[in-house]
């Protein structure tokens, strides 16, 4: 396992190449997760309104 | 009747610059201004200066001409003539294929004019001399439509001068390559055919598409 | 047929029928990735000069292959609103935008991370494809930027449909005048390095991987768009049926 995280001594540019990839792709995809959640929530009586 | 169209929108756009000439050496008050700034930043060392004369004459040309875009159409916007213009029934391509072409050559004539002499002051010399007027007689005008797409697309925005450079400048590299890659070549004494064979390419394929480019954003902004 | 295509793009259809999609689409991307970087961590053999470095690949590929599918599904879906002014259309150029604004970002990224334990430096003038991924990054934060700046999103949309496609006419010219520039300044550049010769056991992954990245592109574009539907769509019946159920 330690030698695995070790990348033959490239640990911090692999990992942090797939950590930034991993952050961005995740960010990405929430974003219209909790954008719908919170036009939901928002819910009645905002419609017509606007 | 559309050649005597396109007639009448040239006619009409030379002779509005040739009014406002004052506000057409602008562009080339830059122009040779940044040439000036150059040497006076970098030292007056020629063989540095001749070194990175193609691309300082090209970069600073080039943004003489994206400050150039900025008025292109604002004032018909205000005359309420790009309305007239998109409700005439007149082909609007064609419109502004007229309007692209005469400004191409009153932005970019003094500017190729006025660069063998700004080359001259870096200690360019020779053939390069001719290929850099050649290179820039062939892609100022690219440099134009392109900016002209960029400015009908910024019609009307606030700041759009940011905007406008921010659009367009990406856009300028290819040509900026060619032309400062031709000039550089021929300084070097290599052929420099192949950059402004593909400059000539770039020609064509600007003023094909350009006008249509152009004339779908002026009819967006008109919605 | 037609008509079903049709159907689908109204917005109200869209948002259901994406609605149904999308939780089959997230779990299979999910697994999907899961069995990528399992793939593409373990199961591949190190490259036998760049070691384990080389790894950086099984992202860095395929991120600037999305960059540019994402320019041109962006640019395909700005010729749709212009022509037909079809509301996803319009909306999809925007959601392409950022996603493969970010793309380009990652790539960009991951490839100097990757550069900089091969070359010794973080930026290479020479090396053509990071260049043309930065030249790409421009483009896109022009089409964001000149979409932000206009308050009408249907306006907007269409303005940034046009220079979208100015620019999908440009990516090929500006990737080539890029090559060319390199191979003329070829004498300044330090070494080069070649990604590793394609061999099976490396390259499947790398595949799979891209395949990978095609769905979530599209699992996510197409929750992007819903999002937005809603949003645009909000004064509709419809739509307050959907916040209140």
């Amino acid at each position: 396992m330690a030698e695995f995280l070790a990348m033959g001594g490239y640990a911090f540019y692999v990992w942090s190449a797939y950590a930034l990839v991993a952050i961005v792709l995740i960010g990405n995809a929430t974003v219209p997760w909790w954008r719908h959640r919170r036009l939901k929530n928002k819910g009645a009586g905002r419609g017509r309104a606007r | 009747m559309m050649g005597r169209i396109f007639a009448a929108v040239f006619r009409r756009e030379v002779r509005l610059a040739w009014r406002r000439r004052g506000q057409l050496l602008q562009p080339l008050m830059f122009y040779a201004l940044v040439m000036l700034l150059f040497p006076l930043g970098a030292g007056a060392d020629l063989a540095l200066l001749g070194q990175a004369a193609p691309s300082l004459l090209w970069v600073a040309a080039l943004l003489a001409v994206l400050l150039a875009q900025g008025p292109l159409f604002s004032a018909d916007l205000e005359e309420g003539g790009i309305e007239l213009w998109v409700t005439s029934g007149v082909s609007l391509s064609w419109l502004a294929l007229a309007k692209l072409i005469a400004h191409a050559m009153i932005v970019s004539l003094p500017l190729i004019l006025v660069s063998p002499i700004l080359a001259g002051w870096l200690g360019v010399s020779g053939e390069a001399l001719g290929v850099l007027a050649i290179s820039m007689a062939l892609g100022m005008p690219v440099l134009c439509w392109v900016g002209a797409l960029g400015a009908a697309l910024t019609l009307g925005l606030p700041r759009g001068g940011i905007l406008l450079a921010l659009i367009v400048l990406p856009l300028y590299i290819p040509v900026l390559m060619f032309g400062a890659g031709a000039v550089h070549a021929a300084m070097e004494g290599r052929p420099a055919g192949g950059a402004l064979v593909l400059l000539a390419g770039l020609l064509c394929l600007g003023a094909s598409l350009a006008p249509l480019a152009t004339a779908a954003a002026l009819r967006i902004s008109q919605e | 047929m037609f008509h079903r295509y049709a159907a689908l793009s109204s917005p109200r259809h869209f948002y259901a029928v994406a609605g149904a999609w999308l939780p089959w689409l997230s779990v299979l991307t999910v697994l999907g990735f899961a069995a990528g970087l399992y793939w593409g961590l373990v199961v591949a053999p190190p490259d036998y000069q760049q070691g384990e470095a080389y790894r950086i690949i099984y992202v860095h590929v395929p991120s600037a292959w999305l960059s540019l599918m994402a320019y041109t599904v962006m640019a395909g879906a700005g010729l749709v609103a212009l022509v037909w002014h079809v509301k996803l259309a319009e909306i999809a150029v925007y959601e392409c935008a950022v996603l493969g604004a970010w793309f380009t970002a990652l790539a960009l990224a991951t490839g100097m991370l990757w550069g900089k334990p091969m070359w010794g430096t973080w930026w290479q003038w020479g090396d053509a494809r990071l260049l043309s991924e930065l030249i790409l990054l421009f483009l896109y934060i022009g089409v964001l930027g000149l979409h932000n700046a206009i308050a009408d999103p249907r306006k907007a949309a269409r303005v940034a449909s046009v220079l979208a496609l100015a620019g999908i006419v440009n990516i090929p010219i500006i990737h080539y005048s890029v090559e060319w520039w390199n191979t003329l300044h070829q004498g300044a550049t330090v070494t080069r390095f070649d990604k590793p010769a394609a061999h099976s056991s490396m390259l499947w992954p790398l595949l799979f991987m891209g395949g990978m990245f095609i769905l979530y592109f599209s699992t996510v574009l197409l929750a992007r768009i819903r999002v937005r539907v809603l949003e645009q769509e909000a004064d509709r019946q419809w739509a307050e049926e959907v916040r209140n159920g």
